[in-house]
């Protein structure tokens, strides 16, 4: 145990996702010797990033007006939402460069354990996305885990009485990988969405 | 397959110990609490991920050290495999194969085959249901590694449906409803709608697995039986009709089909389940757990007409034991066509002279069979094999000249030799340190 100020920073630092007693203890001593300036610039961002950023009003994503940079872009596909449950996965597949149409943020996927419900993800904000009938296929992309599955499947479920297509994302094998690597689970489910290529 | 070396360090015990295996039998013998049968759970951990005796990983680690490794060198038909485990309780274990990291421990599984039993297995005649479904399951992975991955996302399935069930309760249960006398509209009606659905989606999730691990288990106790019988009766020199009938949570119709022995196909059996988590959804409310899939589950063991549980005396329920863990063994080896390593933890000393006779006659043609004993007089005379002495947490060779000298070196005799078995590196496995301590500071604590 340290004295007040430093063992406040190591505690602070500790509740940060990811981070243990031994890295809160690193990082809380880096910042001890480090500049003032250096210091000043990571307070700035850390007040900024609470002042400045909110989540988008139409499909949750962050953003730094009242709706996102992709939801305000009218070149995008405004009849394709892809479903995902964290803004970092919007990242994931923006950086494909494949997908052009819109998003739609749930913050989260449904595990009872950690006692998230549907109700506790923007799945009643996504309905009201879909009302006006303009959004012909939703994409589901939540994590290929159990909660992400559970969630795809409420979302299919609820979904299907809509009039809209919904797919699901495929899952299998990697790219560039050898399918001896391939755990048998990964490749139970590449057979089972495999793709006719000669009929 | 044979255990050409076991290595452990801070695994119980033991600071350090090596342990240099030949094909046959190996007889570890030494008074109670020395450490026999940790080097009998050690070989199991490397085996299964678990050991025999408890569910947690810290009582393996010796008692002030951070870490517990167990290293095994795997002869399978002269191919040689390098097993690694470092068991850090609280954390998952590290596992390396040949020296390379494993992405998964799991993946070590299949590279050891044991079958262990033990004075603990007493517990699958005499104890709760969940004793022989593990039974079940641990030999489902021995026969095919990929139902390990199965099984624990069944696991998680039921209790992240517990969890639902459980905070689902005000809303859905009885002194709610009671309570909203009101006609059934508004947001409380649209409440449980809401509730109901996510049920209905962890209905599925369990249901797709549940039948899965089902469909596994009735086809493994399909070709267990016939084995479970001829062990028994070769054990126990009779002819009694041993029997395991699996009995399903399910509703009666399908449930008495299973217990006549037949299988369904993994679909009927999804259907069956997801029938019975309907019919059953009232009470599973009002208790707060899934009362419907393989965790559920029983195997009824009778002798003749009668339960083995509670009916059958004490040799009797130890044949019973022995004979699960025997047919266990023919069934691996009728599988892979290789035999899997037999380990018997302290067995023959609950064994009357009849029973260890046939015994010995039974394990006569096993690869490999490691024996652990208080009273070498209570090993058959046939099954002396290569004796190692166990005191204090050391193994000797029985033979060794001058008891103390540690077991690094072999002694200059060499214990009777399989003609099998290669003329051996003289070193060991070089006995390295433990893999580097992760500096905890660089690295996450908590893994991906």
């Amino acid at each position: 145990m340290y004295e007040g100020a430093v063992q406040d920073l190591i505690d602070e630092l500790g509740h940060l996702p990811g981070v243990g007693p031994k890295s809160a203890q690193r990082i809380a001593f880096h910042l001890l010797v480090a500049d003032e300036d250096e210091v000043k610039r990571l307070v700035d961002a850390l007040v900024q990033v609470k002042s400045r950023v909110r989540f988008c009003a139409v499909c949750g994503n962050v953003a730094e007006a009242e709706t996102c940079r992709i939801c305000s872009d009218d070149r995008r596909d405004a009849s394709l939402i892809c479903v995902v449950e964290e803004p970092k996965d919007v990242v994931a597949v923006e950086r494909t460069r494949e997908f052009r149409g819109r998003y739609h943020v749930l913050g989260g996927a449904i595990s009872p354990m950690e006692g998230v419900g549907p109700d506790d993800l923007s799945i009643a904000q996504l309905f009201t996305r879909l009302a006006d009938g303009s959004v012909t296929e939703v994409i589901i992309a939540t994590d290929p885990n159990l909660e992400g599955e559970a969630t795809a499947t409420y979302l299919a479920r609820a979904l299907g009485t809509m009039g809209v297509r919904v797919s699901r994302l495929a899952s299998g094998l990697p790219v560039g990988g050898d399918l001896e690597y391939a755990d048998e689970i990964t490749l139970g489910r590449a057979f089972e969405g495999r793709r006719l290529i000669h009929a | 397959m044979y255990l050409r070396h076991l290595s452990i360090g801070d695994f119980r015990s033991y600071a350090r110990a090596e342990l240099a295996l030949t094909p046959g039998v190996t007889t570890l013998v030494g008074r109670n609490g020395e450490g026999k049968t940790n080097l009998a759970e050690a070989m199991g951990y490397l085996a299964t991920l678990g050991s025999h005796r408890v569910s947690q990983d810290a009582p393996l680690v010796r008692f002030g050290a951070e870490r517990a490794i167990v290293r095994g060198l795997v002869d399978r038909g002269g191919r040689e495999t390098l097993v690694e485990l470092e068991i850090v309780p609280g954390r998952a274990n590290r596992a390396r194969l040949n020296r390379s990291p494993a992405t998964r421990p799991r993946e070590v599984l299949g590279t050891l085959r044991t079958v262990l039993f033990a004075p603990e297995d007493l517990s699958l005649v005499k104890g709760d249901p969940a004793e022989r479904r593990r039974f079940l399951d641990d030999l489902l992975v021995a026969r095919q590694p990929r139902w390990a991955a199965v099984r624990s996302d069944y696991d998680k399935i039921v209790r992240q449906r517990n969890a639902l069930l459980k905070s689902a309760a005000p809303t859905l249960g009885p002194r709610r409803r009671r309570r909203s006398s009101r006609p059934a509209t508004g947001p409380e009606s649209e409440e449980v709608a809401a509730a109901l659905r996510t049920l209905d989606v962890w209905n599925d999730q369990l249901a797709a697995a549940g039948a899965q691990l089902l469909y596994a288990r009735l086809r493994l106790l399909r070709d267990l039986r016939p084995l479970l019988a001829r062990a028994y009766d070769a054990v126990s020199d009779s002819s009694a009709d041993a029997r395991a009938t699996y009995r399903a949570s399910l509703h009666e119709e399908v449930a008495d089909a299973i217990a006549d022995g037949q299988v369904p196909t993994a679909e009927e059996l999804r259907d069956a389940l997801l029938a019975t988590l309907a019919e059953q959804r009232a009470a599973e409310i009002e208790r707060g757990v899934s009362l419907a899939g393989p965790h559920r589950d029983d195997l009824v063991l009778t002798l003749g007409e009668l339960p083995a549980k509670g009916y059958a005396s004490h040799g009797e329920s130890w044949s019973f034991a022995l004979a699960l863990r025997l047919g266990a063994f023919w069934l691996l080896r009728h599988d892979l066509g290789d035999d899997p390593v037999l380990v018997l933890d302290d067995v023959f000393a609950e064994l009357d002279a009849g029973r260890r006779r046939r015994l010995a006659g039974l394990i006569a043609d096993c690869e490999q069979v490691v024996i652990t004993a208080a009273v070498p007089e209570d090993v058959p005379a046939e099954l002396a094999g290569t004796r190692f002495t166990v005191a204090k947490g050391h193994v000797e060779p029985a033979e060794a000249p001058a008891p103390g000298l540690g077991s690094e070196r072999r002694p200059d005799h060499e214990p009777q030799r399989d003609p099998r078995s290669e003329p051996e590196p003289d070193a060991p496995p070089e006995p390295e340190s433990p893999p580097e301590p992760a500096d905890g500071v660089g690295t996450p604590e908590a893994g991906p």
